[in-house]
């Protein structure tokens, strides 16, 4: 169905945005006073030139993978969901109160899985409550999950300031510290976590789920037009709870991943923007889940290059968000070019009338 | 219909982006990645002679926000500048706004493997669990200087150091320089999170205040967090609707309070940073970070070949007025004569250490006795660094 034109009509705009945005932020470059071309071959070193740095991008990509989900599963429902930073807070704060209730006591494996069980419920509920407002009471999901968002993160700052800290975290305060032997280690022969596997593991299942499933047919078929899907006999507000359940709990476990796997405790450091990155992923993969893994990628590759600007080039701080503001404005806008440009139009098909056959004896005389 | 379709056309591209992801991170594993890890290995271990020997050496600095905030940052990147531009054989490599994630491990990592860093200084307090101090377990020939973490004898790495100076003895004599201009007698402190380091300076504030003027008290506010400015701004316009005529903080950045209290009209007392260029009429003076002092005798203790790891280099260094960590801004144009007079006094007596901020018998606001008497409590005890109450005189509760 798909002609090589609209697959290189995608190529093309994805990969011409990100190249226009590359050309505009070498033109920022220039006007600060450093060689365009030099800043680029830093980015491309720091960020994928080598496996050493490579690994730096993967650890920053990890997180955004499943953030990302929070945004792009109700997306293809029609909601808007920006709760992502929320979620991944009380995904977790859950977690962590798993992870020290079970402590040493049970194997490692299973503390963790609980731990992750633990993180997805609450992450997911957190996003369910979203749904639920606006499917019974026609709350605006987008105001009200992102809402919720300074709710899990007052919440977090009460626990650890209170019920939860441990005494000793003096001028930073955390609750106590999960036992060593139940952390998510790293990728064997790498210094990536295991979140990054989750994150890629959850971006194909969702994409699976969405494409290929009946229940994702559904709910793009909400998505599509709600009324229709009523008419259509489709359990619209079961729809919705369920996905929104399924996105929080992409972003719960985020959460839990980076307790169980980089801070080792819940604090402050918990509500770094993750949520925020996330849904920003979202929005230019298109709510795509798969594309989503290779905009992360993208993400966590200028993240990781950030260092660099700074060190090698004397570019301000804010340099690595100017040029993350440049691609994505360039990402997004390249949107509205689809079907814009008429080159890349489906050719009318004309089925060309088949030649007569030859007949007998009248092939053409080939002397060779 | 045009989300439809496109995702349909990107699925295969997408497979095939996948696909050649992986295959980038396999060829480069065992193509280059070979090659790198052993010139990794270099890299550390090259860089161990330079330290020793008298060689240039570099030095990173990482910060949690931007380096001109007028705050935290900016005093420890003026203090990296400073040591900087004294030493001909320092190279200063340095980030900002690395946040306390994943992101400043991987950045100590690049300094040390990339730029050959030999000694680390990573500002934010948050940074020393745990991203410290596994780099430090990582990379055991790397010097790592924390402002402030906790160095435990036998538990924290031995490459691991902690520095962090008393500045409440200032913030005592900015109290005292509040309580001599306050017509009201009420003062403001906007507090980030009721942590010991905020509470100390609470409290060594309001002390100072009442050495000289003792019904003076102190209305505290906490924001909940170190950078929220219009919770800042919030709490500062109503300490001047209360009547409060000198306000200070502690918060990341006290830009946004000294800023309201001039427009405000009142009084300002400065942290961290020297503030005056944000309220030219009404900042009063500041406790200051002196980062500069302390940064060039680390750089110079580095450069002569002195390691933490050998006990070259003291594992806790911490210090007052008397040693240079912190000293107080110039005064302001409206502090009097008899202002100046009181704190220059303190100061002197600070500084040869007949005057201690913390007596015994010293009372919580809540009337209860917190150091017994007869204890008196010098700048470097250890239990100082966990306070966890409010002195007689300050109105607010830490609310745990």
């Amino acid at each position: 169905m798909n002609s090589w034109r609209r697959s290189f009509e995608s190529i093309s705009l994805s990969f011409g945005a990100i190249f226009a945005g590359l050309l505009l932020f070498g033109v920022f470059c220039a006007a600060v006073g450093q060689n365009p071309f030099a800043v680029y071959g830093s980015i491309w070193k720091s960020a994928f030139g080598s496996w050493q740095t490579f690994q730096n991008t993967l650890i920053r990509a990890a997180p955004l993978m499943l953030t990302a989900l929070c945004t792009a599963l109700p997306a293809r429902l029609g909601l808007v969901i920006i709760g992502n930073e929320g979620a991944l807070v009380v995904g977790g704060i859950a977690a962590v109160a798993i992870g020290l209730g079970l402590g040493t006591a049970l194997p490692p494996v299973i503390a963790q899985v609980a731990m992750a069980i633990a993180g997805m419920i609450a992450g997911g509920l957190w996003i369910m409550a979203a749904g639920a407002l606006k499917h019974y009471r026609a709350v605006n999901e987008t105001i009200s999950s992102l809402l919720l968002n300074y709710v899990a993160i007052a919440l977090l700052n009460h626990l650890v300031g209170g019920p939860m800290r441990d005494p000793s975290s003096l001028n930073k305060p955390s609750t106590f510290p999960l036992p060593e032997a139940i952390m998510l280690g790293n990728i064997p022969g790498s210094r990536v976590h295991w979140g990054l596997l989750y994150g890629i593991v959850a971006c194909a299942i969702a994409y699976f789920l969405i494409q290929r499933t009946t229940f994702g047919f559904a709910a793009r078929t909400a998505g599509g037009n709600i009324r229709a899907a009523r008419i259509a006999g489709l359990p619209v507000g079961q729809l919705t709870l369920t996905v929104c359940f399924l996105a929080g709990s992409c972003a719960g476990l985020a959460g839990m991943v980076e307790v169980a796997a980089v801070q080792g405790s819940a604090n402050e450091s918990l509500n770094v923007g993750y949520g925020y990155g996330g849904i920003l992923v979202a929005f230019a993969a298109r709510h795509n889940p798969l594309a989503a893994i290779l905009i992360s990628l993208l993400v966590g590759g200028i993240l990781a290059s950030g260092g660099i600007l700074q060190r090698a080039h004397n570019l301000p701080d804010a340099t690595v968000l100017v040029f993350e503001g440049i691609v994505f404005l360039a990402v997004l806008y390249s949107d509205s070019l689809y079907g814009k440009i008429p080159w890349f139009k489906e050719k009318p098909l004309i089925a060309a009338p088949p030649n007569p056959p030859t007949s007998p004896g009248q092939e053409p005389v080939v002397i060779s | 219909m045009s989300q439809k379709r496109v995702v349909r056309l990107s699925r295969r591209q997408i497979l095939r982006g996948l696909l050649a992801t992986g295959a980038f991170g396999i060829a480069s594993k065992y193509g280059i990645g070979c090659a790198s890890t052993p010139s990794t290995s270099d890299a550390s271990t090259g860089a161990s002679p330079a330290a020793a020997g008298g060689n240039p050496i570099t030095i990173g600095f990482i910060y949690v926000g931007p380096k001109d905030d007028y705050g935290y940052n900016q005093a420890h990147a003026a203090g990296a500048a400073g040591m900087a531009k004294k030493f001909s054989w320092v190279k200063l490599v340095e980030e900002a706004n690395v946040p306390e994630t994943a992101a400043v491990a991987e950045s100590m990592r690049s300094m040390i493997d990339i730029d050959g860093a030999v000694a680390l200084f990573p500002t934010s307090f948050g940074y020393f669990d745990p991203h410290v101090l596994k780099m430090a377990a990582e990379y055991p020939d790397v010097q790592f200087f924390h402002a402030g973490g906790l160095y435990q004898e036998g538990k924290t790495p031995k490459n691991v150091g902690s520095y962090f100076g008393y500045i409440d003895e200032a913030q005592y004599i900015a109290g005292i320089v509040a309580a001599l201009t306050s017509k009201s007698g009420k003062l403001g402190f906007v507090g980030a999170k009721p942590i010991p380091q905020v509470l100390r300076n609470i409290n060594a504030f309001t002390l100072g205040a009442r050495s000289v003027k003792p019904a003076i008290t102190t209305q505290v506010v906490f924001t909940g967090n170190w950078a929220e400015p219009i919770k800042e701004a919030e709490a500062t316009n109503s300490m001047a609707d209360q009547g409060i005529d000198v306000v200070t903080c502690h918060v990341d950045s006290p830009k946004v309070v000294i800023e309201t209290a001039e427009k405000r009209g009142i009084f300002s007392s400065g942290y961290h940073a020297d503030q005056i260029a944000l309220a030219p009429k009404g900042y009063l003076t500041g406790a200051e970070w002196d980062w500069t002092n302390i940064y060039s005798k680390l750089a110079e203790e580095i450069y002569a070949g002195k390691k933490l790891m050998d006990g070259g280099i003291p594992h806790i260094l911490r210090g007052g007025l008397k040693d240079g960590f912190c000293k107080i801004s110039p005064y302001g144009p409206a502090v009097g004569a008899e202002a100046k007079k009181a704190a220059d006094e303190a100061q002197a007596k600070l500084m040869d250490g007949s005057l201690t901020i913390y007596p015994g018998g010293l009372k919580d606001n809540t009337g209860k006795v917190v150091i017994p008497a007869g204890t008196t409590l010098k700048q470097d005890d250890p239990t100082l660094e966990s306070m966890n109450y409010l002195v007689d005189g300050v109105l607010g509760s830490i609310g745990s």
